[in-house]
């Protein structure tokens, strides 16, 4: 849970900084849908077999491997023309969020049943039952992540100021944000394989954390919205185990709240 | 120096930029003037590695723009763009002190607070200082912008219509704190600006652009003549002594 709440919270964050907007988050531009897209196209070209034969640690690896390139290309695609409209992109996501999951849906479909059960055991992890090798592998990589950024966050700080200013200021916009990128796909992959998708966590704890620290400075927003994060997710479901007896509405509730919050943003935000 | 051979930059079919060669001396204040779309800012953000040409090469003190890594040209040359727009929340403190990034890498020293703090009393931000950059006047803004680029303390330094927005008083003071950069500490400013006057009052040289090209260019008196103006704005502009500078009236 602490692992995904890094992973949500930190791609969130960089997302946004390299974006440059505080609406887009990888969950609503469907990155997460992506990376689901990505485990079922594997299986229905390999097949189960591979899935439960081979190390689920190597498995993983391959596929976020997949999911870099992936996020390049649609990040390239999507934000390298600049001014773009932001109401386009947000459609764009929700398209893309739709288009990946009715793919993943249809790729399920083609699939023989008995893979697809293997399958749907590796997708619907859900928030009780992960897998503890893939977890200590994934706390790992998080860490590692998570260092990665820590590094960078002083330049991350400029490039948040926008391309031009950045470049003036001497740094190296394109090489930041493409380690950004790569930072964001790996947490994204972490976070999906072991939860699924989470649509808006990441925008909800992103920007709580923007204004109750009053800066944008990722030494202070990058904690604070990792806390943040852990405090829904583990909170959130102690509450709901122990006060309501439920197990796995969290992510609904998560995505209830988000989704309201994510509308009344977009309709706060001035149009540029 | 900063010296730009046969940069060429097209949209489309056309050529926004159009085989400019030109050679800016070090130490001094030159002035870019030209009619609206006729390519100053674009010359300016190539120079200033922010845009890339498609052909044509421009160097500062000799290292090519394109291939220089960013922190080291960040040093030496520093540029205000026309237009600036931050999504992020920011003070005005806090986007001065950005400036000095390229020196001291986001930890700033005893140096580097005295310095923002003298950009900031500079241009009367004393009492905004704390402000987010939304909260404040456009002229405000302004002064904030070109505070920070000043205090990246570069050799060169490129502007890209520092008078926008900024009352005639600021507008003054902005000029003689540019005309003082130069005089003193030998910086080279090169500056866009619409206001012939003010670059006639203030800089060593004009260049004048029209279409993508440098039509014209020369010391301020070579360039403040009403033959020269109208070949530039296609506007009769009478050119008159006062004060010992050279004024251009249009007005009416
Ligand atoms: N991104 C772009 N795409 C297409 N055309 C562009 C682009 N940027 C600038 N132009 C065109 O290039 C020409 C030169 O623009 P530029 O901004 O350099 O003009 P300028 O001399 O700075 O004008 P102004 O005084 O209005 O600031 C204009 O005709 C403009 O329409
Ligand atoms: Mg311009």
């Amino acid at each position: 849970m602490v692992v995904v709440g890094v992973a949500v919270a930190c791609s969130s964050v960089l997302f946004q900084t390299v974006t440059g907007n505080r609406i887009l988050t990888p969950g609503i531009m469907g990155f997460d849908r992506l990376f689901v897209l990505i485990q079922t196209l594997i299986v229905y070209v390999f097949g189960a077999l591979t899935l439960t034969t081979t190390d689920p640690r190597l498995l993983f690896a391959g596929q976020t491997a997949v999911m870099v390139i992936f996020s390049l290309a649609l990040y390239r695609w999507l934000f390298g023309r600049d001014g773009r409209d932001l109401y386009v992109l947000v459609l764009a996501g929700v398209v893309f969020g739709t288009l990946f999951g009715s793919l993943s849906s249809l790729a399920q479909r083609l699939i023989n049943p008995n893979d697809f059960v293997v399958l749907q055991d590796s997708l619907f992890a859900g928030f009780n039952q992960v897998d503890p090798g893939l977890l200590a592998f994934s706390a790992v990589l998080v860490a590692a992540m998570a260092v990665w950024t820590a590094r960078l966050s002083a330049r991350l700080d400029v490039v948040a100021l926008g391309r031009d200013t950045a470049l003036n200021l001497g740094v190296n916009h394109a090489s930041v944000v493409n380690q950004a990128l790569v930072v964001i796909a790996v947490m994204v992959s972490v976070a999906t394989a072991l939860v699924g998708p989470v649509t808006f966590l990441g925008l909800l704890v992103a920007n709580l954390a923007r204004q109750l620290t009053g800066t944008f400075r990722h030494r202070t927003v990058l904690p604070a919205a990792t806390l943040l994060s852990v405090i829904v997710l583990v909170g959130g479901q102690a509450v709901l185990e122990q006060v309501f007896g439920m197990n796995t509405a969290l992510s609904v509730i998560i995505n209830f709240v988000g989704g309201a919050y994510f509308i009344a943003l977009l309709i706060r935000e001035p149009r540029r | 120096m900063i010296e730009i051979k046969g940069v060429t930059k097209r949209y489309g079919e056309t050529a926004v930029v159009d085989d400019v060669s030109l050679t800016i001396a070090p130490g001094g204040v030159t002035s870019v003037i030209g009619a609206n779309g006729a390519g100053k800012s674009t010359l300016l953000s190539i120079v200033s590695r922010l845009t890339p040409a498609d052909s044509g090469t421009v160097t500062v003190d000799g290292l090519d723009v394109t291939t220089t890594p960013s922190e080291k040209l960040a040093r030496r040359l520093a540029v205000l763009r026309q237009e600036n727009h931050m999504s992020v929340r920011l003070t005005v403190r806090e986007l001065v002190a950005f400036g000095r990034f390229p020196h001291s890498g986001g930890r700033l020293t005893e140096r580097d607070l005295a310095l923002v703090d003298e950009a900031i009393g500079y241009f009367e931000l004393d009492d905004l200082a704390d402000r987010h950059l939304d909260q404040l006047s456009g002229g405000q803004r302004q002064r904030a912008y070109v505070a920070m680029v000043l205090c990246q303390d570069t050799d060169y330094v490129l502007l890209d219509e520092p008078l926008n927005n900024l009352d005639r008083r600021h507008s003054v003071q902005m000029m003689r704190r540019l005309r003082r950069m130069a005089d003193d500490y030998a910086k080279t400013v090169v500056m866009v600006v619409h206001d012939i006057n003010f670059a006639s009052c203030h800089s060593d040289a004009i260049v004048a652009m029209k279409h993508g090209k440098v039509i014209a260019q020369g010391t301020t008196e070579e360039m403040m003549t009403p033959k020269v103006l109208k070949e530039v704005y296609d506007l009769d502009i009478d050119v008159h002594d006062i004060n010992g500078s050279r004024i251009g009236v249009y007005y009416a």
